[in-house]
């Protein structure tokens, strides 16, 4: 859906993070906000009034009014608990359980976005703003991990399309390149250890520019209508469901366009094995296990995995002209 | 030792060698597998595995280190348990997990390495078991222990097994390789020769 928008996201850059609302503030306004005297503050951003009543509430961490979208599969959700106890997040350890407990007291606010690169003007992007400015959908989507499971889960996001025509990307720029936090004062699992866990911090990703805007990438900014848990990425994190898990990379702090294809981390750690695309593809299989079935969370048997993960329709354009065995 | 402490003793290490089992039994009962059991329950019979050839290999050395001749005793039980944890990963594997999808096994078992050396492993512990009751030692003579030997092949292939899964965090398999590496060293005979012996602090327990 389509909502005409005053706000300069340039606007945005120029908040200083002397001025960034405290958290008494900002949620007393929240919840101010949510009883209906919205337009008035939100103006200052020029934000309409339909937008403003899409507003999270944090005392109770609830989107609401979210919009439904298209794109949703109707299959069977993956439970919550498992949602959120069953996480690759090697920030916070390299078990599945780990991000659960190790990011419990992980702090997602205050959160901020650096955009460099191929843009018409750098900026900082406040999550305070974006949550703001952005119309929140609910995207219930296939998961597929490059491990051979899958889930369903119901995010809350935005088209990532909307932010990059906000951001006016220069001709330039041919990909987008994201980056997650790399503080291992509040991201343990980035600690050096004698061995290591074999990543190459911080963790990137990245996005050939038809790909980011796809309608189907999002930025996720919750899960089953709240506020995204730590373990799943908080407070911000990218969507791209026709790829493998790993590609959907978590906690960004820095949107970089770019020229060149992006290093991204699994594809630098194993290039063999992880390549910069990783589209879902039963017919690639991981040099070392299967990739044509998968095993639903939640199901006994596995099932077929299905090319783009079931969303062949929407993304098998843009590469019909890609060899996919070559650019796995 | 009677007789009678020694069946003591047997039971005691037969209940707690079933403790992992039994907890996983009791886990699944009540529901805290996690969000995908089959994976849990295939990663718990493997570490398991690999726990128990430890433990089983380290009987020998131990025995010399600390002049306890008893323990002897306590190996092929504690052999047949590595075996009863591996038939469980196999068996998890082949039911649980691929629901006795032959075609697909065989392909998997043909098409990716760490199976086919998980495979093996099995197999190295299959024969060992079907050959380890008294009348087979007897019978099969100096083959017996020519055919026992496999187990350090059994020891490398399983944490080959674990070490070619995984995607970047290799510590834990580090550790099984290094495990088995010292159990080797210890039976080198001249390193053996050189072990200091802590027969002294055994002294006071007769056998």
């Amino acid at each position: 859906m389509l909502i005409k928008r005053s706000a300069n996201i340039e606007q945005l850059s120029d908040i200083r993070p002397s001025e960034i609302t405290s958290k008494e503030v900002y949620q007393s306004r929240r919840r101010f906000l949510q009883g209906g005297a919205a337009l008035a503050l939100g103006s200052g951003l020029g934000i309409t009034s339909m937008l403003a009543t899409q507003k999270i509430s944090h005392a109770s961490s609830k989107f609401s009014n979210l919009i439904k979208s298209p794109y949703n599969t109707d299959e069977t959700l993956t439970p919550y608990k498992d949602v959120t106890t069953y996480n690759n997040f090697y920030e916070f350890g390299t078990s599945k359980s780990s991000p659960a407990s190790m990011a419990k007291n992980f702090k997602a606010e205050p959160w901020t976005i650096a955009v460099s690169g191929e843009v018409e003007k750098p900026l900082t992007l406040d999550m305070e703003d974006i949550l703001k400015h952005y119309p929140m959908e609910e995207r219930i989507y296939r998961l597929r991990c490059v491990e051979a499971w899958s889930m369903v889960v119901p995010w809350v996001g935005f088209p990532l399309a909307s932010l990059i025509k906000d951001l006016k990307p220069t001709s330039k720029a041919k990909y987008i390149s994201f980056r997650t936090l790399h503080d291992a004062k509040r991201m343990a699992g980035q600690k050096p250890t004698l061995f290591g866990s074999g990543l190459d911090w911080p963790y990137r990703e990245g996005l050939r520019m038809d790909e980011a805007m796809n309608p189907l990438a999002i930025l996720a900014v919750g899960l089953y209508g709240e506020v995204l848990p730590n373990q799943n990425g908080a407070p911000i994190r990218l969507i791209v469901p026709w790829k493998y898990g790993f590609k959907s990379i978590k906690s960004i702090v820095s949107i970089e366009f770019t020229e060149n294809q992006p290093e991204t981390t699994w594809a630098m750690l194993a290039p063999k094995e992880y390549g910069f695309y990783a589209n879902v593809n039963p017919e690639v299989d991981h040099p070392r296990w299967s990739q044509s079935r998968e095993r639903r969370l939640g199901e006994f048997r596995k099932r077929k995995t299905l090319m783009f993960n079931g969303y062949a329709e929407q993304v098998a354009g843009m590469y019909k002209d890609l060899d996919m065995k070559k650019f796995f | 030792m009677t007789n009678k402490q020694i069946t003591l003793i047997k039971t005691g290490v037969f209940l707690l060698a079933l403790t992992p089992f039994s907890l996983l039994l009791f886990r699944g009962w009540n529901n805290e597998l996690g969000a995908n059991p089959i994976e849990t329950i295939t990663n718990t019979t493997g570490i398991w595995t690999l726990r128990f050839l430890v433990i089983t290999l380290a009987i020998t050395p131990l025995r010399r280190l600390t002049g306890q001749a008893i323990l002897i005793r306590f190996r092929r039980m504690l052999g047949l348990f590595t075996f009863f944890y591996a038939s469980l990963h196999f068996l998890t594997y082949v039911w649980l997990d691929q629901y006795f999808d032959w075609p697909f096994i065989i392909e998997d078992i043909a098409e990716h390495p760490y199976i086919i050396v998980g495979f093996s492993t099995f197999l190295i512990l299959l024969s060992m078991a079907v050959t380890s009751p008294r009348f087979m030692i007897r019978k099969m003579g100096k083959n017996w222990k020519n055919l026992h030997r496999l187990v350090y092949l059994a020891a490398f292939l399983g944490a080959t097994h674990f070490i070619w899964q995984v995607k970047s965090d290799i510590r834990e398999p580090l550790l099984y390789f290094a495990l088995f590496s010292v159990l080797m060293l210890l039976r080198i005979p001249a390193v053996r020769k050189k072990t200091p012996l802590l027969t002294g602090w055994f002294h006071s327990v007769k056998v």
